[in-house]
């Protein structure tokens, strides 16, 4: 502080810094209060979100019981209600199933390209256009999906499967629409890869130099190098990776009510990769605003909770994987 | 290679038929290699085909929409093709402004507390960072019905303020993540010169911490908005979409996600004309954010984990 003031006495000046420094007492206190507020705030939004699931969801325990999740039933009708949650369960693990199955292979294959095949710089112009697809919003990957991809689909994929194996597979036996389980999982894939390529980078950039230099000391291909020095100790990370795209496709609600098809109740248990179904999120966008009652609110709400435990439960895995293997990572290191 | 071991008393033999093999396989070895550089190659293509005709569809389709009416008119009746999406662009910019202001304090302050504060209460801090992590994965559909459950039935009505307060909520870990991360990257020679100095510590953490990592705040701040800018899902729940302009904050708000969605629905080809014009301005929107957003950081070397 200023002490220029020569006029100022000796008690006057103590008098000065005793106020002072109880003002940056006060200040000290005031901002680390402001501090750990925020920071309780965070968390009480988890609780929140919690408390507010399991509040709304209470009705339609109390009516259905277990008979909730494991039920098939869909009727909103009054007087006739019935809520079951497995025909969305299943729907919602058959799309993600589809996803994953493409876009885990594709995108490790991509941060192993990106990181290891080529030059540092063209590597990050790629990864630069890679990630820009995670800015893309979902739904305009649902408007997309509906008046463009679909027909590729329908008509490259769909249609020629249908056509060669319909008869004999009954995977390939629905007359294909494009508006169905499969095309959803191909969008969802579509919007996970740069999720799982961009952590799994992380995790392939991690993998100490020594290892892959051994490899190549030994006169390993580069594919070799990959093979022998790279999968085998980011076996993990990489598996955390895809648990963190497997919780975000699980969660994808715009694309997927855009293609899904919106089968209700039974139907929407797919038979066929080339079904209408229904997932969990989607039937919520779809009926929430259009609820006849309280119930049926009710059942869409504890929809919302069947899928907050079963995100929740998926990415707290995946960060316990990927916490785990970086300290793995500094162990080795040091 | 063990089974060259069969006849390891005469050296010379040895030697050539290691050379025999090692020739034999080296062809193999390096067309294994090539093709599977050619498919790794090939899956990077595939990951960037959806990205280059997402562009080119949404450019072609929605510029022809573009028109002073469009950006600036309500919409008309349904299906007539008239009016605008006037209310959406209002409603996404008020939205998404007010959710800014409830989220960027809390979480750049919850970031400080876990750089600055947290050596204290190392417990707190753990769980804090567990919970952050938690909910960046929470389906934004759930928040959004905890924001109804909340907010909605607790106020009486659709309300640009449960919108604001959803958003907020996925703003915060996102904006907290980054905040954590660049503060953490100021040197600590700075905080004890300041400390030498006499300054007490908000004081410090004030004018050099976050003064001093305020591009890469920003540059938190500005990932969560684009970020939020595209969410659908819990807008349903809390702003409903409607064809007017803001009137009040306990009415129904639009967006341009929303209305988006619901032009989609609708089976006139005007409307999903109208709903690639919506998309090409969302898109415009969102991918200038984020590319200004990567180019800005790429420039400082910031490091931030963008998709988690």
């Amino acid at each position: 502080m200023p002490l220029k003031d020569s006029k100022d006495t000796h008690a006057e000046l103590v008098k000065k810094l005793d106020l002072q420094s109880r003002k940056s007492i006060f200040g000290d206190k005031f901002f680390k209060a402001l501090v750990i507020g925020a920071s309780l705030y965070t968390l009480l939004m988890v609780a929140l979100v919690f408390s507010a699931l399991f509040e709304g969801s209470i009705p339609i325990f109390v009516k259905e019981g277990i008979n909730f999740v494991i039920g098939t039933d869909w009727n909103a009708v009054e007087g006739r209600e019935s809520f079951g949650a497995m025909p969305y369960i299943i729907g919602t693990l058959v799309s993600s199933a589809i996803a994953m199955a493409i876009a885990v292979p594709v995108s490790i294959g991509i941060a192993i390209f990106i990181t290891e095949m080529i030059p540092k710089k063209l590597g990050t112009i790629l990864s630069f256009v890679v990630e820009l697809l995670a800015a893309v919003p979902s739904i305009i990957y649902g408007l997309w999906a509906l008046f463009v991809f679909r027909f590729w689909i329908r008509d490259f994929i769909e249609e020629p499967l249908h056509n060669s194996f319909g008869d004999y597979i009954s995977i390939f036996a629905r007359a294909p629409f494009g508006l169905d389980v499969f095309t959803a999982g191909i969008v969802l894939a579509i919007m996970i890869i740069p999720i799982i390529s961009a952590v799994s980078r992380e995790v392939i950039k991690a993998i100490p130099h020594s290892q892959k230099e051994a490899a190549y000391a030994l006169g390993a291909t580069r594919w070799e190098m990959v093979k022998t020095a790279i999968l085998p100790s980011a076996r993990t990370g990489l598996m955390g990776a895809s648990f963190l795209g497997l919780g975000r496709a699980i969660g994808e609600t715009m694309l997927v009510t855009l293609i899904i098809g919106n089968a209700i109740g039974l139907a929407a248990i797919p038979t066929s990769l080339f079904s209408q179904s229904q997932t969990l999120s989607s039937i919520i966008a779809n009926e929430f605003n259009e609820a006849s009652n309280d119930l049926h609110l009710s059942a869409l709400i504890g929809l919302g909770l069947v899928l907050f435990v079963i995100t929740i439960f998926i990415n707290v895995l995946a960060i316990f994987i990927i916490s785990k293997v970086s300290k793995s990572y500094s162990n080795m290191r040091e | 290679m063990s089974k060259d071991n069969q006849n390891p008393n005469k050296n010379e033999n040895y030697k050539s038929i290691i050379r025999e093999y090692i020739k034999k396989n080296s062809s193999k070895r390096k067309t294994i290699n090539n093709l599977v550089t050619i498919l790794l190659f090939s899956f990077v293509i595939i990951a960037i085909i959806p990205l280059g005709s997402i562009l080119i569809e949404v450019f072609k389709n929605g510029v022809g929409a573009l028109s002073f009416n469009f950006l600036f008119q309500p919409p008309g009746s349904m299906g007539s093709g008239d009016g605008g999406i006037g209310p959406a662009i209002q409603g996404t910019l008020l939205v998404v402004g007010f959710a800014t202001l409830i989220g960027a304090p809390v979480g750049v302050l919850a970031g400080v507390f876990l750089s600055e504060y947290s050596s204290s209460s190392k417990l707190f801090a753990y769980f804090l960072r567990l919970f952050n992590d938690v909910l960046t994965g929470i389906p934004s559909i759930v928040i959004g019905i905890a924001g109804y459950i909340t907010l909605v039935l607790t106020l009486g009505s659709f309300s640009i303020l449960a919108g604001a307060f959803v958003l907020s909520v996925i703003m915060i870990p996102i904006i907290a993540r980054v905040s954590e991360e660049t503060i953490k990257l100021v040197p600590n020679t700075l905080r004890e010169a300041a400390y030498g100095l006499g300054l007490p510590k908000w004081k410090v953490v004030w004018h050099i911490v976050i003064k001093g990592s305020k591009s890469g705040i920003l540059t938190g701040i500005v990932l969560a908005i684009s970020r939020i800018a595209g969410e659908t899902a819990p807008l349903i729940m809390t702003i409903l979409g409607t064809s007017l302009f803001f009137s009040g904050f306990n009415s129904p708000v639009d967006a341009l996600p929303l209305r988006i969605w619901r032009l989609a629905s609708q089976p006139y080809p005007s409307a999903h004309e109208q709903g690639w014009g919506a998309a090409l301005l969302l898109i415009l929107l969102v991918l200038s954010l984020s590319i200004a957003l990567r180019m800005f950081a790429q420039k400082r070397s910031i490091t931030f984990k963008s998709t988690t």
